[in-house]
């Protein structure tokens, strides 16, 4: 077995530098990496390249980079929660590549896999497509659509074991898996940390070789962005 | 009388089919789930990753790692499936989900959509519905006929940036359902007491008008 462990979050920060590319899991709030966003936003780097679905909030999640202007180039596919983010884009400060959804988690799953590009329909005819290369299939328009990698990836899972195993809970999932697989070093924060050998093989989502580096984060506060609940009949 | 967005949803729903898997945008779309007929099977998906979406969680039962696209807490159904962005993706442009339910600023008579960006103004981003709109079979579009302004988002050819190509099949407005053909928009159903003339006034693009039109039963 190879462990994985770091038992505190410097360590699992260690080689973090200014300019480099980061991967983010998560989707609005929900299964974002907050320990490791948290120490990153006390960290002095700037100039970062940051992946990622969306931007956090304000005060939150990626918000925490923004507010301190570490962040120099975004790569999201919806943006629309944080009004810092907007200010930072509309002066031109904050540079934003804005991709399909899908297109953006498959680019990470090519990525981790191996691939360096593929044909999706998606973005064809549309500002998307602008300089890349279309190519029929079965008669339907194509675009070309590079890989993602990223020197640091930071996902976060609901349990993982000491080999860098993962098993994501509910919606968390994500785009953790798929950036967990882009990532040069991977580092994973997760709620509950066991030995190896207590997870079921059957159940791991993320098998540990993709795993660099795991730690139990400190705490979770796991922000509901859209608290909407239905009346008791 | 022109209908208001929950009769709009309320309309959408007719064209639902037992045992189909449905994506529904934000916004009016969300509002289908509430008109399902109780003897139609349906499993809704959201592209964050769930296949059969329940209600929204009683006050207490909130779960932060259980939300839809919108960020919305939900709930499963029985039968309900998890899984990762690209695996939700790999359902959406393989065709799988058979129908996808959205919202529009512009519909042009191609079926070409515009609903993500505004030049200088709104910049949020395209989120999943790029890759929603470029392979499904069926998209509906549920949209009021006219902006706030009052002006058509029915033309010949859309003015802001869009988001895929000939794809809406179907449009549901307060006005009017409005089906999307090789000619153009054909005019299917108007709303309850709404007059031809009316709805030819707030379209820009012409509309293919054969025989009778029957008005919506909601």
């Amino acid at each position: 077995m190879i462990n994985k462990v770091v038992n505190n979050i410097d360590s699992a920060l260690k080689g973090v530098e200014s300019k480099m590319t980061f991967m983010f899991g998560g989707f609005g709030l929900s299964g974002i990496p907050e320990n490791s966003i948290a120490a990153l936003s006390k960290k002095d780097i700037f100039g970062l390249t940051c992946i990622s679905n969306n931007a956090g909030v304000d005060d939150f999640g990626l918000g925490l980079l923004l507010q301190r202007k570490q962040i120099k180039k975004m790569i999201s596919s919806y943006v629309g929660e944080n009004t810092e983010f907007e200010r930072q884009m509309l002066s031109g400060t904050l540079e934003v590549d804005l991709i399909p959804q899908g297109s953006l988690a498959e680019r990470c799953r090519a990525g981790g896999a191996g691939i360096p590009a593929f044909f999706t329909p998606a973005g064809y005819g549309t500002e998307v497509a602008e300089g890349k290369e279309v190519r029929e299939f079965n008669g339907k328009p194509h675009i070309l659509e590079s890989a993602l990698t990223a020197d640091f990836a930071f996902v976060k899972a609901w349990r993982g074991d000491s080999a860098g195993n993962l098993i994501y809970k509910g919606t968390a999932r994500n785009f953790n898996p798929l950036m967990a697989m882009a990532g040069k070093i991977t580092v994973a924060e997760v709620e509950e940390l066991v030995p190896a050998g207590e997870l079921d093989p059957n159940q791991i989502h993320t098998p540990g070789i993709f795993v660099q580096r795991i730690l139990q984060g400190e705490k979770y506060e796991k922000r509901i962005e859209q608290r909407t609940v239905r009346p008791r009949e | 009388m022109a209908l208001d967005k929950n009769q709009i949803a309320q309309r959408i729903a007719q064209e639902l089919d037992h045992n189909m898997y449905v994506n529904l945008g934000i916004g009016i779309p969300t509002l289908v789930a509430n008109y399902i007929p109780k003897d139609v099977d349906i499993e809704f998906q959201s592209e964050n990753g769930v296949l059969g979406m329940g209600p929204f969680p009683l006050e207490g039962a909130e779960d932060p790692d259980l939300i839809n696209a919108g960020k919305q807490t939900i709930t499963t159904m029985p039968g309900a499936a998890l899984f990762d962005s690209a695996t939700s993706f790999a359902m959406i442009r393989g065709r799988h989900v058979q129908l996808t339910v959205l919202g529009a600023m512009e519909v042009s008579e191609n079926g070409d959509i515009a609903n993500w960006k505004i030049p200088g103004k709104m910049v949020k981003g395209m989120g999943g519905a790029m890759d929603l709109v470029a392979s499904a079979d069926n998209i509906i579009v549920a949209m009021m006929h006219t902006n706030r302004q009052g002006e058509s988002k029915i033309l010949k050819k859309c003015r802001l940036p869009i988001t895929g190509v000939n794809c809406v099949k179907k449009i549901v407005t307060n006005l009017a359902v409005l089906e999307v053909t090789k000619n153009g928009f054909k005019l299917l159903e108007r709303a309850p007491g709404i007059r031809l003339e009316e709805i030819i006034k707030a379209t820009e693009a012409e509309l293919i008008i054969e025989g009778e039109i029957p008005e919506m039963i909601l």
